[in-house]
């Protein structure tokens, strides 16, 4: 069964349509990556997959589960999203990366362990005191995605995680990524502008323009074979990001 | 001059023997005051963060009341409370008027628009993301509100001291529904107006000084607030 099934999702804002009747399925433990041009709709599919917008027709079920049915918080607190901008809590490091597990009201020494294991992942060792706002751009990615990684979310939604970051802290981000879906099994979806990002971390890639799912397969056949015209274009740089 | 410069000097030495009933008055004062913002703080807090994270009808006309009423005049809210609690008012049967009870009720009704409006500000001015961000971690609405009071909470402490600077400093409210009765609810802002009528400007120039004090260490700790928060 897919852990996540999205079926003929549209969404308009104001007068602009951002989604046009997209349909999508992703499996348990499956790492799909979400390719497309600035504007095609990555980021609202993301948002509405993690019930922060609501689509005006389609549906989203979570591991078979309809929001719409209620249970909501229960299905919010299955996933968890990494956006692309990171923004820091006004707390230190060890209390943003706990954050989401005081909420599920975990114990001190399971929420200790977890943070400290995240740290080490995330080569933030030794941080914990500082406050979160004074940490540098690839601290501050590294830290958000912490601050999901702990939670062992059943899906992890990823916007672009590594966009603004150097290679070394990219490399990090990336390593984690693997990490999560291979100790948890955490299915993961990834909106990325870098298909060979999509080829080190996705098995299946799909690419999104104006609001629909153009075509999507396994990435490697997805960027060496594309069958629309467009998703050639787009792999060839013809298409400005 | 000479007068007034005695004045200070008497003043200064009123102070330093701590006189009775200057401590009584300073310590009225900022009891009431203390009251009224703790009181103001526990409604206004809550209340502006509510109406910053939540889209409801006619929320831009309801900021438009609180940002009026965040310049109510002090006689007028005095005169409200008045109104309500003379004997026959409504809430006559309390039997509050000229207490310290019915200032701090006055000085509550001051000072709550104050802090709610400037909670609803502060409110807006937390990022967008990270408040998405607390809630894809899965907070609830209440705790939602509660990180959005956390990750604002040196502009909600400012919206709690500009609340005391407004309190302490009024004098028109307090002077209706306290009476300005000696050794019961007088305050500093209604001694000063007495003593300066009596002519007994030492006490008046002491009392101003307290004042003053006060004054300058709100806005001390406001700017030291702001300065933290650049």
């Amino acid at each position: 069964m897919s852990l996540v099934s999205i079926r003929n999702v549209s969404r308009k804002v104001g007068n602009n349509t951002i989604l046009r009747g997209v349909s999508l399925d992703v499996g348990a433990g499956e790492m799909l990556a979400i390719l497309g041009p600035s504007g095609s709709g990555k980021t609202s599919l993301l948002r509405v997959i993690n019930l922060l917008d609501r689509p005006d027709t389609g549906s989203v079920l979570i591991d078979g589960r309809d929001p719409r049915a209620g249970n909501l918080l229960e299905i919010q607190r299955s996933m968890a999203m990494v956006f692309q901008k990171p923004v820091p809590f006004s707390m230190n490091v060890y209390d943003n990366i706990a954050y989401g597990l005081r909420l599920r009201k975990r114990g001190r020494q399971e929420i200790d362990h977890a943070v400290r294991g995240a740290l080490e992942l995330l080569d933030m060792t030794g941080k914990e005191r500082q406050y979160a706002k004074s940490l540098s751009g690839g601290e501050a990615q590294r830290l958000a995605f912490a601050r999901a990684y702990v939670l062992q979310p059943k899906l992890l939604l990823l916007d672009e995680p590594t966009a603004s970051l150097d290679p070394a802290n990219g490399g990090i981000i990336e390593k984690a990524i693997l990490d999560v879906n291979k100790r948890y099994g955490t299915t993961v979806i990834l909106v990325t502008h870098s298909i060979h990002q999509a080829m080190r971390l996705a098995g299946r890639s799909a690419f999104m323009m104006d609001g629909v799912i153009v075509e999507s397969g396994q990435t490697k056949q997805l960027i060496t074979t594309p069958k629309d015209p467009r998703t050639g274009q787009f792999i060839r740089g013809e298409i400005i990001c | 001059m000479g007068h007034i410069l005695d004045g200070f000097f008497q003043a200064i030495s009123l102070i330093s023997s701590l006189d009775p009933e200057i401590v009584s008055i300073t310590s009225l004062s900022l009891q009431v005051s203390g009251s009224a913002v703790l009181l103001s703080a526990l409604v206004g807090i809550p209340a502006g963060v509510l109406i910053a994270l939540n889209e409801f009808p006619l929320k831009k006309s309801l900021i438009t009341v609180i940002n009026t009423l965040m310049g109510l005049p002090p006689v007028v809210a005095g005169l409200l409370v008045f109104l309500m609690i003379s004997r026959a008012g409504p809430l006559g049967t309390f039997g509050v008027l000229f207490t310290p009870t019915a200032m701090i009720i006055a000085q509550f009704l001051l000072v709550t628009p104050i802090i709610t409006g400037l909670s609803i500000s502060a409110a807006r001015a937390v990022d967008r993301t990270s408040i998405e961000t607390a809630i894809s971690l899965g907070a609830k609405k209440f705790e939602t509100m509660l990180f959005v009071a956390n990750e604002a909470r040196q502009a909600l402490f400012t919206a709690i001291i500009a609340g005391f600077g407004r309190a302490i400093a009024e004098v028109g409210a307090v002077m209706i529904v306290g009476g300005d009765i000696r050794w019961n609810t007088r305050v500093l802002t209604t001694s000063i107006v007495l003593e300066t009528r009596k002519g007994e400007f030492a006490m008046a120039i002491a009392l101003g000084l307290i004042l003053l004090a006060l004054s300058f260490t709100i806005n001390l700790i406001v700017n030291y607030l702001q300065g933290e928060r650049k």
